[in-house]
């Protein structure tokens, strides 16, 4: 009835090669369900984009939302703050990379390349210290803002300038920029 | 020959049978409770599917009549604009989320605030507990609609449960919601209704706390489509149980892909299991 | 156990790590070596498909624990959230819950192949009792594991079965409320059975390499019921039952897939997608159908204790089936009386898991005594006064030359069609 011969590959073999390779594919489907039900799920991309309205922020003031878990600051910097950033020689700069999301990661880190608007009044960044991940200070009012008038994280004393750069302390990177962008003048979406 | 037939089949009806005699079970009343009539959705079977402007009329009616005291709390906003959905668009679910006002906090002085809808949020609730609901509805509670399309079914009879389990009709929920939306009537003369009860053919006892919620003419469709009582019933019927079972579509778009490779992969170990025992004698 | 391994290292990494751990070995002799009877039919599948059953229910089952809340007052809504929000959280629900019945399904064709071909019979006696284990360990996980989704049926079904353990005089409550962790099924109680859920399995794993080792030290029973007497009464397990499992398997599965992608809650109960409330109780409180059996022989009973009593005897009197049967010849193909009395038992289970499902009054109640009576009459008359008195038909010489009388039959009945 059938072919005996063990030599031959012919039809036998062909079918236990499509058999397992069916098999394969079977279990490859089966095994990508386990592995991305542990990606974020529906309820954590929903809030991968926040609109945050700032319509009632002056000039001098901040707000923190959170965003993905973290905290991001949002300020609207006064001209003094825009020119004690600007005048910053950006070579001299522990980190000369603007860490801006929005633009190319090869980006210098002036003070055009970190604020979100072409006025630089805008300065939208992630509030994690990028040493070990403490939240800095320098949002409210009474905070201290360290030596360079931006924001100070108190846990191994990491200083930020006024764009958000990182000048003095253990902290390697500037203050992260996210994705943000103006959607009309009162809306920022992050994300 | 092929003798899949043999044992498989045997015991799919064994237990079949079995299983279905027991189902039958749940919410039936015994008494003068009518029989739930099997109504068409187009969501049922194998290759069932919702029908987008069905759904959108029926969020119209949830939004506009049953909101006011049903809950969907596992539902959100964002839901609508989602695949296998209403079919909404991202902005019009801003809009609609925004029309809701959703209380929010504490905020910096530990007060809850309001504000309104974002997609991210779930359906806004019209009471804020149980207890709410029940004191503003002489003590009975509307239940919440997110599944309530399967918290709900029907006894069918011989032999309906039997073709049921072959077809894979679980639409027993939603039959015996829009029987119960259709099913208001002036009660036999010799009943005896409590006071604030009405009189439903449906409903298990026949008297149900909820006054006909549903009127010609409600609800005015966007669409232009005729809201006779028939039409929001079933718009809403196939609303919630979109909102029981959103993945419905996708379910059964995976089921019949599954379906096909694992009848191809059983032919090919058939074949396979043969070629190998042909070595022996067996 | 006690065969000479015929195990030859192919490379120099599997010779090297076998010198060390003699698992290459074991894995070999068991798996791919193993000499299997030649005549096992489908039947003898569902060995296989239940070790799958059980693999998936663990995989699916932690993976869902990466999402589950065990807090009465999150549970439902974290179900919810699985089906709603989880990448492909709803299939993963439904391949847990689809998966339980299918487990039992394959459990009880199991158990019944066992009883057809008198597999618990010497020398297989501690096989068929860790059989049993299993199964009343699969029964504990399953009952723990419906109330975790905390609807109505969860928390009645609770309520019910643990109100049980109050039968027990003088320590019933005290141990009922232990057992709860407060005065009612509530949060406590959700919290361990939550824990248990999740341990129990690995327990019913390690029993089930028990129950495959107590097997391979016998070797597998077969459909004439006839010990292996020569080496061509076997062919070892791969490829030969290795394709057989598998087609099975499949076959399996797509049943399974039915259920899971156009019927998913066919095998559950509409009640339980209501949230638990302590205050009003369901019009009908059902198990599983599984369970229903049991819960028939427990509702027949009018004394609470008697119940509880005669429903655990249902369980226990399989622990000693090895000794109640006394025939001497294996398969209930050679008893054509057993073989009759089979049948009627199995239907007499159905009977009882139809009865589980309906009121206990009436002619319900009445028929649920005469099948819960019939059972025990089946296991403590009928096995033990069968054996004594049935007169059993010839019984093959060997396996060998049962496989030739079949095909020789088999090869005159083509020829007589071809005439």
């Amino acid at each position: 009835m059938s072919d005996k011969d063990p030599k031959q590959p012919s039809r036998r073999d062909f079918i236990f090669l499509a058999t397992g390779a069916f098999a394969a594919v079977g279990a490859a489907s089966i095994a990508w369900p386990i592995v991305d039900q542990m990606n974020p799920d529906a309820t954590a991309l929903a809030l991968s984009k926040i609109e945050v309205d700032i319509s009632q922020l002056e000039r001098g003031q901040a707000i923190t939302v959170k965003w993905r878990g973290k905290p991001v600051f949002i300020r609207r910097r006064t001209e003094e703050e825009i020119q004690m950033a600007s005048r910053v020689d950006i070579d001299s700069l522990p980190d000369n990379n603007a860490r801006n999301y929005n633009l190319s990661p090869d980006s210098s880190a002036s003070d055009e390349n970190r604020a979100l608007d072409e006025n630089g009044e805008w300065l939208v960044m992630v509030g994690v210290c990028t040493h070990l991940g403490c939240v800095p200070k320098g949002q409210s009012l009474g905070d201290s803002k360290g030596d360079f008038g931006g924001w100070y994280c108190p846990c191994h004393g990491s200083h930020y300038d006024t764009a958000g750069r990182i000048r003095k302390g253990p902290a390697a990177k500037n203050l992260d920029i996210p994705a943000a962008e103006f959607i009309n003048q009162n809306v920022i979406r992050i994300g | 020959m092929f003798k899949l037939s043999g044992y498989n089949f045997k015991f799919f009806i064994l237990f079949q049978i079995i299983f279905v005699l027991s189902f039958s079970i749940s919410a039936y009343a015994a008494g003068e409770q009518k029989r739930v009539q099997k109504h068409d959705w187009t969501f049922a079977g194998i290759f069932g599917h919702y029908d987008d402007a069905q759904l959108q009329r029926g969020f119209q009616v949830y939004r506009e009549v049953c909101s006011s005291c049903h809950s969907m709390n596992y539902v959100y906003y964002r839901n609508l604009a989602e695949e296998g959905g209403p079919g909404f668009t991202v902005e019009e679910v801003k809009v609609i989320a925004s029309e809701d006002t959703i209380i929010d906090g504490p905020d910096d002085y530990g007060e809850m605030f309001e504000r309104p809808g974002k997609p991210s949020d779930t359906f806004v609730s019209p009471y804020a507990n149980q207890n709410e609901a029940r004191a503003s509805n002489g003590g009975a509670y509307p239940p919440d609609f997110s599944v309530l399309a399967k918290a709900r079914s029907t006894l069918r009879g011989f032999p309906w449960w039997f073709v049921d389990l072959f077809t894979g009709y679980q639409e027993q929920g939603v039959d015996y919601i829009y029987a119960l939306l259709n099913g208001y009537s002036e009660p036999p003369k010799d009943f005896i209704l409590q006071s604030g009860m009405h009189y439903n053919e449906y409903y298990p006892g026949n008297q149900i706390a909820m006054g006909q919620p549903l009127y010609e003419e409600s609800v005015e469709y966007a669409d232009g489509t005729v809201a006779s009582v028939e039409q929001m019933a079933e718009d809403v019927s196939a609303f919630m149980m979109w909102a029981a079972e959103p993945k419905l579509e996708i379910r059964k778009q995976m089921g019949f892909k599954v379906a096909i490779f694992l009848f191809v992969l059983a032919g090919l170990l058939y074949y396979s299991k043969k070629k190998i025992w042909a070595r022996i004698e067996h | 156990m006690s065969k000479e391994s015929t195990y030859i290292p192919k490379s120099g990494f599997s010779k090297w790590f076998d010198q060390r751990l003699p698992l290459p070995r074991m894995l070999h002799d068991n798996i791919n070596a193993f000499p299997t009877p030649r005549n096992l039919n489908y039947w003898y599948t569902f060995g296989g498909i239940l070790t799958f059953c059980l693999v998936t229910q663990i995989v699916t089952g932690i993976v869902l624990a990466m999402h589950y809340t065990a807090d009465a007052g999150l549970a439902f809504a974290s179900v919810e959230h699985i089906m709603r929000n989880v990448n492909y959280g709803w299939l993963i629900r439904y391949i847990h819950a689809v998966g339980a019945s299918m487990f039992f399904l394959a459990v009880y064709v199991h158990i019944f192949r066992g009883l057809y071909y008198g597999s618990y019979k010497a020398p297989r006696e501690i096989l068929w009792i860790l059989g049993v284990v299993i199964y009343l360990l699969m029964v504990i996980t399953a009952f723990m594991g419906y109330v975790l989704p905390w609807g109505q049926m969860s928390f009645w079904g609770a309520t019910v079965i643990t109100n049980l353990f109050s039968v027990i005089p003088v320590v019933g409550t005290t141990i009922t409320e232990w057992l709860w962790g407060g005065f009612a099924v509530d949060n406590a109680t959700l919290k361990r059975f939550f824990s248990l859920h999740y341990l129990m399995p690995f327990m019913i794993f390690g029993v089930v390499i028990l129950h495959i080792w107590s097997l391979h030290v016998t070797g597998n029973n077969n459909p004439v019921g006839v010990s292996v007497k020569e080496k061509q009464d076997t062919v070892p397990f791969a490829p030969y039952y290795t394709v057989k499992d598998a087609f099975s398997l499949v076959c399996f599965l797509i049943l399974f897939a039915w259920f899971i992608f156009f019927n998913p809650n066919i095998l559950g109960h509409t009640d339980n997608y209501i949230m638990a409330d302590p205050l009003v109780t369901p019009a009908h409180i059902v198990p599983e159908w599984y369970l229903l059996p049991f819960y028939a022989i427990l509702r027949a009973i009018p004394s609470k204790l008697g119940g509880v009593l005669v429903m655990g005897a249902a369980i226990a009197i399989l622990f000693i089936l090895p000794w109640l049967d006394t025939s001497k010849v294996r398969s209930a193909t050679f008893r054509p009386l057993y073989k009759q009395f089979y049948w009627i038992f199995v239907v007499n289970c159905i009977a009882l898991g139809y009865l589980g499902s309906q009121n206990p009054e009436g002619l319900f109640l009445v028929a649920s005594r005469i099948c819960t009576a019939y059972y025990f009459i089946h296991f403590l008359l009928v096995l033990p006064i069968l054996g004594l008195v049935e007169k059993p038909k010839p019984i093959p010489e060997s396996i060998t030359k049962a496989v030739l009388e079949k095909m020789e039959i088999r090869n005159m009945k083509e020829k007589s069609a071809e005439a």
